[in-house]
């Protein structure tokens, strides 16, 4: 399965190019929170995208009825299409699926029409006179891969993948395995949410899960820095045409990427915390990388869940030293949060298309804001500055609520034709 | 990255627990004898005064305690929803006596699917945040409201640590998770929890579901919902669903499982042309798709479980996709969830369970209080009483707003 469209919005990327120029800046894209007045919340920063629907192509009427998060998924989608080359129209429609990421999915809107029917939060029992007719769609938000599917005429499997802050990488390892399966010959896969609304940063307020440095939100993002206090919440989306090797190469098409493995396991122990031994994520880093029959030792580059929170970067850290014993010490390591920040379900994805560049420039983004590491973290976490090396393999992790931990192997398209 | 080739599996996977809730069934058995009985679930919404809206119906489960199902830690951070579901799953892990050390680990695994996540616990802290601040907010809203709630609490509950995985397709959700279960037991994961249970029925819940425009407005609950019928007028919103243990055949074979209630044989999901294409609706071949994956031919398919939506438009192009498939009357098709309401991603799981005791007793339950068909449909509709029939092999249709279709081929298990 190779990946031949890309197409990302994020923080300061308004595009899949600008994205990657942010990413080998090392500069951090996060800030105080525009949306609304944050300062009733105890984190006040957030991972803003400058998204302006209308000059992305969407009418009006597409405005209306989508959620942010619907709006975000689409303009990657036709990024990743354009970007592929391929002429849809000529396809089997029948033949192509969507596979779609996101945790909280229409949340904002959600958020929106709750004021409105609640006279700003006052009444229980709701004004049903006052409700959207696309609120249906808020409330069960399968209209998001429908969008995307609209995009091509998509008539294939469609769906969406809802496993919290992994879904961006399991709404991609899905897509592959309907490839791989035959139920699809080309998928539009990613992931997008856009939470930066009061209720969600109420939720990760309550737990503590986000960082409070409101005094320097450029850096408030470190993760693996010893003085790191919580993440920075974030929207963004990655959309993704995903084919099989043949399929590309007879098409001529160029190709960023293969997948070559994934694999998910849950901890089974904790809704929202983490055990410190990295068990069950090195069990999915193992079994990712005996997919794509790959040696540990050839990994070349770890693109790092890196929230910031205190016990996340400890465990996935001990989930590397577990899954690739000593050569997690020579290999670099880097989390794209510590500058675009944190957006739940689509970071899986935004951090697919982060390897995927890495594997196409040879170039290992940094992780920002690192100027101390944790002793407990004591890998190469590429600290502040973009480094040139070979990236023939990249593995990238997520670890979601529900205790959802998920890898993935990423090769250069060299290594796809074996 | 392989279905079915990384351990050399890819058998049959089998039914071998249920769990059961639904607005006229508190269990398997429960829920069975009142589908046959055509006794309903559906009547006035009790959980608020409901009397400012145009819709009063919808399928609730009364009396659920779930303190006394549940341990009092889990009742403060889970949703209705969510306690039904892990009721659900104890009860299936239970009836098929899957005992701890029978598998190793990772080799068990969740998926579920579900369209509403944790809406009423939602509903109360967006609630608290709006009238009485950001401290108000519970510690656990983050975890209690998103899709992937009832995977990741069953995971833990019951020590499941293999592939697992939340799905959101509307009502199509349901067999969806199914599917993608099978396809997780073929790919070497011998046992996964699947399913799917919903639940929505708060103000705010019920004042969203209105919203689709789709619900019946009809005040008697007899004839509130009724799929299929010349008088169809929308549907009733239910709450519950059905979680399944479902079991590579040899695997389950090999650790002494007691029963096998049959096995899902088949699984086929489509998309519709987008809006306004004029083209038809993706659903038969969905159905055919299934067919073609369980090795089936229409004419070995003995029952059709229908989506049943209840709207004149939608029930006529579900017609025309069974017509499509198996011929004008050549198959008995019912709706059993007439009792139930429609139960989101609850549903298509809820009717696999009624496919696989179809089966088991050789009847097919009616169409609730439906009683005339528009001739021009051309469906052999089973209503007013079941019909006594042999069954080895069914299929089940579900569909989502905006053109989710997912079909599966329920089958009598082989003999031993």
């Amino acid at each position: 399965m190779v990946i031949t469209g890309i197409g990302v919005r994020a923080a300061d990327s308004g595009s899949r190019a600008e994205f990657w120029s942010l990413l080998t800046s090392g500069r951090s894209a996060t800030r105080r929170i525009s949306f609304f007045d944050p300062s009733p919340y105890r984190s006040q920063m957030a991972g803003e995208a400058d998204f302006d629907p209308l000059a992305e192509g969407l009418t009006p009427a597409e405005i209306q009825r989508m959620d942010r998060a619907a709006q975000f998924a689409v303009v990657c989608a036709r990024e990743a299409v354009a970007d592929s080359g391929m002429d849809f129209s000529a396809l089997d429609l029948t033949r192509v699926g969507v596979s779609l990421g996101s945790a909280v999915a229409a949340a904002t809107s959600l958020e929106q029409q709750y004021l409105a029917v609640s006279a700003g939060g006052r009444d229980w029992l709701v004004d049903h006179t006052r409700v959207s007719p696309n609120m249906a769609d808020y409330l069960i938000p399968s209209v998001m891969p429908a969008e995307v599917a609209w995009t091509v005429a998509a008539q294939g499997p469609v769906t969406m993948i809802s496993n919290g802050c992994t879904s961006g990488l399991d709404s991609v390892g899905h897509a592959c395995r309907l490839l791989r399966e035959g139920s699809a010959d080309v998928m539009l896969a990613g992931a997008s949410d856009t939470p930066i609304t009061p209720i969600v940063v109420a939720c990760f307020d309550a737990i503590r899960a986000t960082s409070p440095r409101n005094d320097d939100p450029e850096h408030a993002s470190r993760p693996f820095d010893a003085s790191r206090n919580g993440f920075v919440l974030a929207e963004g989306a990655a959309m993704f045409v995903l084919e099989e090797y043949e399929h590309a190469r007879r098409r001529d098409a160029h190709i960023y990427a293969e997948i070559s493995g994934y694999a998910s396991r849950c901890n089974a122990y904790h809704m929202t915390g983490l055990k410190a031994d990295g068990r069950e994520m090195a069990e999915a880093i193992r079994v990712a990388l005996a997919e794509a029959r790959t040696d540990p030792s050839a990994v070349d580059y770890i693109n790092a869940h890196g929230s910031g929170t205190k016990q996340n970067d400890r465990h996935e850290t001990a989930a590397y030293k577990r899954s690739l014993g000593e050569h997690a010490y020579s290999t670099p390591v880097s989390s794209i949060k510590s500058m675009v920040g944190h957006s739940l379900g689509a970071i899986g994805s935004i951090e697919i298309a982060a390897s995927a560049l890495a594997i196409e420039h040879d170039v290992v983004p940094p992780t920002a804001n690192l100027h101390q590491s944790d002793p407990e973290c004591d890998l190469d976490y590429v600290p502040r500055t973009a480094r040139e090396c070979p990236v023939n393999t990249a593995l990238t992790v997520g670890s979601g609520f529900g205790g959802f931990q998920s890898a993935m192997v990423l090769r250069s398209p060299e290594g796809a034709r074996v | 990255m392989t279905a079915g080739m990384a351990t050399g599996a890819g058998g049959r996977t089998v039914v071998t627990g249920i769990g059961l809730l639904t607005p006229n069934g508190f269990g398997l058995e429960e829920f069975w004898q009142a589908t046959l009985e055509r006794r309903s679930g559906i009547g006035p919404l009790t959980r608020f005064d409901a009397t400012r809206y145009p819709a009063r119906l919808a399928g609730e489960i009364d009396g659920f305690d779930p303190a006394s199902h549940l341990p009092a830690r889990l009742l403060p951070q889970t949703d209705v929803s969510t306690q039904l579901a892990l009721v659900a799953s104890d009860w299936a892990l239970q009836d098929a006596k899957v005992e701890s050390g029978g598998y190793a680990d990772y080799d068990m695994g969740v998926v579920t699917a579900n369209a509403c996540g944790g809406f009423a616990f939602t509903h109360r802290e967006f609630h608290k945040l709006w009238s009485q601040g950001p401290d108000s907010v519970s510690v656990y809203e983050s975890f209690a409201w998103f899709y992937a709630v009832n995977t990741g609490q069953i995971s833990i509950r019951n020590g499941l640590r293999g592939p697992s995985s939340a799905l959101v397709a509307d009502q199509a959700g349901g067999l969806d998770a199914v599917g993608h279960a099978r396809r997780t037991v073929r790919a070497g994961t011998p046992l996964v929890v699947t399913g799917g249970v919903d639940s929505a029925l708060d103000p705010w819940g019920w004042v969203s579901q209105l919203a689709d425009g789709r619900v019946s407005h009809a005040v008697d609950p007899e004839h509130a919902y009724l799929p299929f019928d010349t008088h169809a007028c929308g549907h009733v919103p239910g709450e519950g669903g059905a979680l399944l243990v479902l079991e590579d055949a040899d695997a389950a074979r090999h650790r002494g499982a007691h029963q096998v209630y049959g096995e899902i044989a088949g699984y086929g999901s489509t998309f519709d042309p987008p809006p306004g294409s004029g083209l038809p609706s993706g659903l038969a071949r969905a159905a055919e798709l299934a067919l073609a994956d369980a090795g089936v031919a229409a004419a070995q398919v003995d029952v059709v479980f229908a989506d049943g939506a209840g709207v004149g438009e939608l029930d006529r192009a579900e017609a025309a996709a069974i017509n499509a498939v198996f011929g004008p009357r050549s198959v008995p098709v019912t709706v059993p969830k007439a009792l139930t309401g429609r139960m989101h991603s609850g549903a298509g799981p809820v009717d696999i369970c009624a496919a696989l005791l179809s089966i088991r007793d050789g009847v097919i339950p009616p169409t609730g209080k439906v009683t005339r068909v528009p001739a021009e449909y051309r469906i052999d509709l089973v209503r007013e009483e079941p019909r006594t029939a042999r069954v080895s092999c069914a299929l089940v249709l579900a569909r989502g707003r905006w053109g989710f279709n997912s079909a599966v081929v329920v089958r009598e298990a082989l003999p031993r």
